[in-house]
């Protein structure tokens, strides 16, 4: 049987890597990596998963420098000669060698006011929002986002401005300005038009080139900088 | 992980701005030659040479790259999203390289 030479970061902020080998099988994926050697090699190794077949977003982490599920990765694919690399999430604080804290993440969504706000009339019978309305198309392309942190990892602005909302936060943000059922617009775009909102964002489209659902955030980015523009030229911010 | 058109896009961009920058004041000085007609008469003859009219060409295309660039992050912040934003970049470059290509042909043909 082959074998795979498995690097995994150990320790937290400061650590190194640590090689491990592992049997190679068919369809193998980096998560099962992960657990045989959590298993058999080193039970004192941390990592997070939960539904292990690309539904949770839990187990995300960086493979060969780029960040993945990896329940949903092959080997074969990211293997290159026998070898994989795997650390933490970037740009969050890493509790202990491949679990980083996702508590800064979620609350981003928070500061970008990334939560439904009821209207009255939302409150008082189920509102008709039609599928082929073009607010609802837009706040479709952006709904299905379960928070995995791959877009936060891949952003390099998160990287140079550390306040920065990024990209999975102002995209929730712009599911809700699109909400006809939601009662404060006005509040969400103010909530985004801060200097670490949706201006600081510089187009890169890695959130994009990595989001393991297909969303776009930068689509949503755009979408939330016409709007505070147009807000701000009507003095409504 | 930074391995993708748009990615590159924003380098370009940002390093021809840089660039550029740092052309100012030396664009600057040179306008200041302008108060002894001698001296200007001097730096134009001395600037007709190749080199450096191969220098003034990486200058123009740089110049061309950050406009058309600018031009393309303007249209993707203000205009309605287009599915076709990535397809722009290749347009940029085409278009700051014929801006070269041109400078190129009116300066030494």
């Amino acid at each position: 049987m082959t074998t795979l030479e498995v690097e995994i970061w150990r320790g937290a902020e400061e650590g190194r890597y640590e090689t491990y080998e592992v049997p190679s099988q068919p369809s193998q994926t980096v998560l099962d990596l992960v657990t045989y050697v959590q298993r058999k090699l080193d039970p004192s190794l941390a990592y997070r998963f939960a539904c292990r077949v690309g539904v949770c977003g839990s187990c995300a982490m960086t493979v060969n420098g780029t960040p993945r599920w990896t329940c949903r990765t092959h080997v074969q694919k990211v293997a290159t000669q026998g070898r994989v690399r795997i650390a933490p999430l970037r740009n969050l604080t890493v509790v202990k060698d491949l679990a980083t804290d996702m508590a800064p993440f979620f609350d981003k969504v928070q500061e970008a006011r990334g939560r439904f706000i009821p209207s009255d009339a939302a409150a008082k019978s189920v509102a008709e929002v039609p599928p082929e309305e073009p607010k609802r198309k837009e706040a479709d392309a952006g709904i299905e986002c379960i928070g995995c942190g791959v877009c936060h990892a891949a952003c390099d602005v998160v990287r140079w401005l550390p306040e920065y909302l990024g990209p999975a936060a102002l995209n929730r943000a712009w599911t809700l300005v699109n909400d006809a059922r939601d009662g404060d617009r006005i509040g969400h775009l103010r909530a985004i038009a801060e200097d670490a909102g949706c201006h600081a964002c510089h187009a890169h489209q890695s959130c994009a080139e990595h989001c393991p659902v297909g969303i776009n955030p930068t689509r949503s980015i755009s979408g939330l900088k016409r709007l505070v523009l147009m807000a701000a030229i009507r003095g409504r911010l | 992980m930074r391995r993708h058109a748009s990615y590159r896009a924003f380098l370009v961009h940002r390093l021809s701005g840089v660039a550029l920058a740092l052309f100012l004041p030396v664009h600057l000085v040179v306008l200041g030659l302008a108060l002894e007609a001698a001296a200007l008469d001097g730096f134009l003859n001395w600037s007709a040479q190749p080199l450096v009219k191969a220098a003034e060409t990486i200058l123009v295309v740089l110049l061309a790259l950050h406009l058309f660039g600018g031009l393309r992050l303007l249209a993707i912040e203000l205009l309605p999203w287009s599915d076709r934003q990535k397809d722009w970049i290749g347009w940029a470059a085409a278009a700051a390289l014929t801006v070269g290509a041109g400078f190129v042909v009116r300066s030494f043909i």
